[in-house]
């Protein structure tokens, strides 16, 4: 720290062991190190002083965590905006805000928004970018899958069966309290629902109709609620049954003491989010620290502990630098995973716009 | 009056009365015209920006045809209900004292009501008379089960209608209550002693002052109605019957369903339709008052 006063005061930018980060160095540096290092563009960040992040529940993935341990750690204000948001939302606000002092730094976005959005963001690489494999983050750092987890349903153990398959749904024991998290034409949660269904109903990760025909079913059936599955709905037990990624799931059980969730062992659908840097980031420094923190083994923990699964899991679990009571409590998952491809998730979307609402009122 | 003092006073000077209106002529245009078109011209462009009539032609799909009717139907019902017994019970205040407590209650809970929509109001009813609400839960227990043949509530006619009218009511009885306060006692004693009875003083003189009133009503409650969305949102979240729903389903699609000269052109069904139940107002206005 002495070193870098020292420099900065006698203003000398150019020699060789440079310790600083201008905030032109840092709107287009692609690591750390093309900062000056981590010292450098730890004291770029904390001269900015300030972080927009946007679209992240406090509940979701402990990003509540995430928020308050990066603000204490480098004294760094976190503006927090429409934390319900979704993933269009926060490109959208990119591209209606972009260059003002109110726009994101940095989104968590589904990867149909990331791939269609790359325009938007600019190249990082984290200090920690080769234990990301190579399927899971974009060549240069346009964005980089950040956590993730499997499609389940949830279930209140104390108000309904258990259950051991989707077909179990259809029984009446279940009448009005299946629910799914967002609208499939919007959430990326709840289109995946959809095409887990698929999968465990015969379909295939290239037909997404089994789903739809499924959850039609459901609803002749009455075991299908249209309510938005909400934290507020799972308590107050309106949607005792939820599909829903297994980390946000388990979550629940928060709440409801009997929450389980179950994974059906021929429908594993894995899905993760993705990070990326907007190119007009307002805080360019301390949007890189940010993600730093996130891709450190602290920040990966701390989705860990919110029952997600990070990115660098395998990573860390071999290095030994897994937080290895939060990796126990993860629900069991039994199978092959599946993922979808880019052009897989276009064409269930493009099913689902045109048939949804009609297979389901 | 004015029309006879004019010439004398003013002669052929330059009148400056229409400055008093710029003020709103300039807030209508900044917040309503312009947005209008921003909107409708929108409409008529791809994601590319190039000039396209696919948007106006998917209004076609058959989502958005139910919906279109759905939302009507659920604004109409809303509006005709609401109307009706909110000018029902706006009469019965007004039939009571003009400073009682019942009066000053009413118009003080209508004042909040008209005002209470959203996802307060939806999940307000989910956890009272919802599957897993409170009532429901109590009605179960004692052998009534209204929720046997499956779940109203959640349903987009039944389930939306309810809940709008929480609000449709409240509102109707601000606006009405005002012109029920016009009429005046002495019309109806002129009636009686002019040999008329109690239904020709509804028919000929308290009807027809009151129903120009009534339709200003019915139309805010239909538009109040139509343009609703989070109330609808939080109750019915799968399916979206409501238009503003489909909107923003084609706004903010996290899934890639992303179509923003699509959802304009939603907007302009929605400007279309509600300028035609303007214009019937209209119409029904000028024959409605034309005695008068």
């Amino acid at each position: 720290m002495v070193a870098m006063f020292v420099v900065a005061a006698c203003g000398s930018s150019n020699s060789g062991g440079s310790a600083s980060c201008s905030e032109s160095q840092a709107k287009t540096a692609t690591s750390a190190s093309a900062c000056g290092g981590m010292s450098a563009l730890v004291a770029a960040a904390k001269a900015e002083g300030k972080l927009n992040v946007i679209a992240l529940p406090r509940d979701w993935a402990n990003y509540g965590k995430e928020l308050d341990t990066f603000a204490a750690k480098y004294s760094i204000q976190i503006t927090s905006d429409n934390p319900d948001g979704s993933s269009q939302q926060e490109v959208d606000a990119i591209k209606q805000l972009g260059g003002t002092s109110r726009a994101p730094d940095v989104v968590d976005v589904g990867m149909a928004v990331a791939l269609a959005n790359t325009n938007l963001f600019t190249s990082y690489k984290v200090a920690t970018w080769d234990d990301i494999l190579a399927g899971q983050k974009e060549s240069t750092g346009l964005w980089f899958q950040d956590y993730g987890g499997f499609m389940s349903v949830g279930y209140d153990s104390a108000k309904v069966p258990a259950i051991t398959s989707l077909d179990d749904l259809l029984k009446p024991d279940y009448k009005g309290k299946v629910a799914l998290n967002g609208n499939p034409k919007q959430a990326n949660a709840a289109l995946n629902g959809v095409m887990m269904a698929s999968l465990a109903e015969g379909g295939s990760l290239d037909d997404i109709s089994k789903g739809v025909d499924f959850f039609h079913r459901l609803k002749q059936a009455g075991t299908f609620v249209p309510v938005q599955a909400t934290t507020a709905t799972v308590k107050n037990g309106t949607t005792p049954v939820v599909f829903d990624w297994d980390y946000l799931s388990a979550a629940h059980g928060k709440d409801v003491p009997g929450w389980k969730v179950f994974v059906p062992g021929n429908a594993v659908l894995g899905g993760y989010y993705a990070q990326a840097i907007s190119k007009t980031a307002p805080h360019p420094a301390a949007a890189r620290l940010w993600e730093e923190f996130l891709y450190s083994d602290e920040g990966q923990n701390i989705w860990l502990q919110g029952l997600a699964r990070p990115v660098r899991q395998a990573a860390m679990q071999s290095k030994g630098t897994i937080d290895a009571t939060a990796a126990a409590a993860l629900p069991p998952v039994n199978g092959t995973p599946q993922f979808l491809s880019p052009d897989q998730a276009t064409a269930a979307k493009n099913y689902v716009v045109a048939h949804w609402d009609a297979a389901i009122s | 009056m004015t029309k006879v003092g004019r010439p004398i006073l003013g002669g052929r000077r330059f009148s400056l009365d229409w400055i008093g209106v710029v003020p709103f002529l300039g807030y209508a245009a900044l917040f309503l015209v312009l947005p209008s078109a921003i909107v409708a011209l929108g409409a008529f462009f791809d994601a590319n920006n190039s000039l396209t009539f696919d948007n106006l032609a998917h209004l076609s799909r058959s989502y958005i045809v139910k919906s279109t009717i759905d939302t009507t139907i659920v604004s109409g019902i809303t509006a005709l209900l609401g109307a009706a017994l909110g000018a029902i019970l706006s009469y019965a205040i007004v039939t009571g004292s003009p400073t009682g407590l019942l009066r000053r209650i009413v118009i003080s809970a209508s004042g909040v009501l008209a005002q209470f929509g959203g996802v307060t109001l939806a999940f307000a009813f989910i956890a009272s008379i919802g599957p897993a609400g409170l009532v429901y839960l109590f009605a179960q227990s004692h052998g009534f089960d209204y929720y046997a043949h499956g779940i109203w509530l959640f349903e987009p006619i039944q389930g939306l209608s309810l809940v709008y009218l929480y609000f449709q009511i409240p509102l109707m009885v601000l606006v009405f209550l005002p012109a029920l306060d016009g009429i005046k006692p002495q019309w109806r004693e002129a009636t009686e002693s002019l040999g008329g009875n109690t239904w020709h003083y509804w028919r000929h003189v308290a009807g027809p002052l009151l129903f120009p009133a009534f339709l200003g009503g019915l139309l805010l409650l239909f538009a109040n109605a139509f343009s609703a969305y989070a109330t609808a949102n939080a109750l019915i979240n799968q399916g979206q019957p409501m238009l503003a729903q489909q909107i923003a389903g084609a706004l903010s699609s996290e899934v890639g369903a992303y179509e923003p000269g699509f959802a304009k052109a939603i907007a302009v069904e929605m400007i279309v339709i509600v300028t035609l139940v303007t214009i019937l107002y209209t119409q029904l206005q000028r024959r409605t008052s034309r005695w008068l």
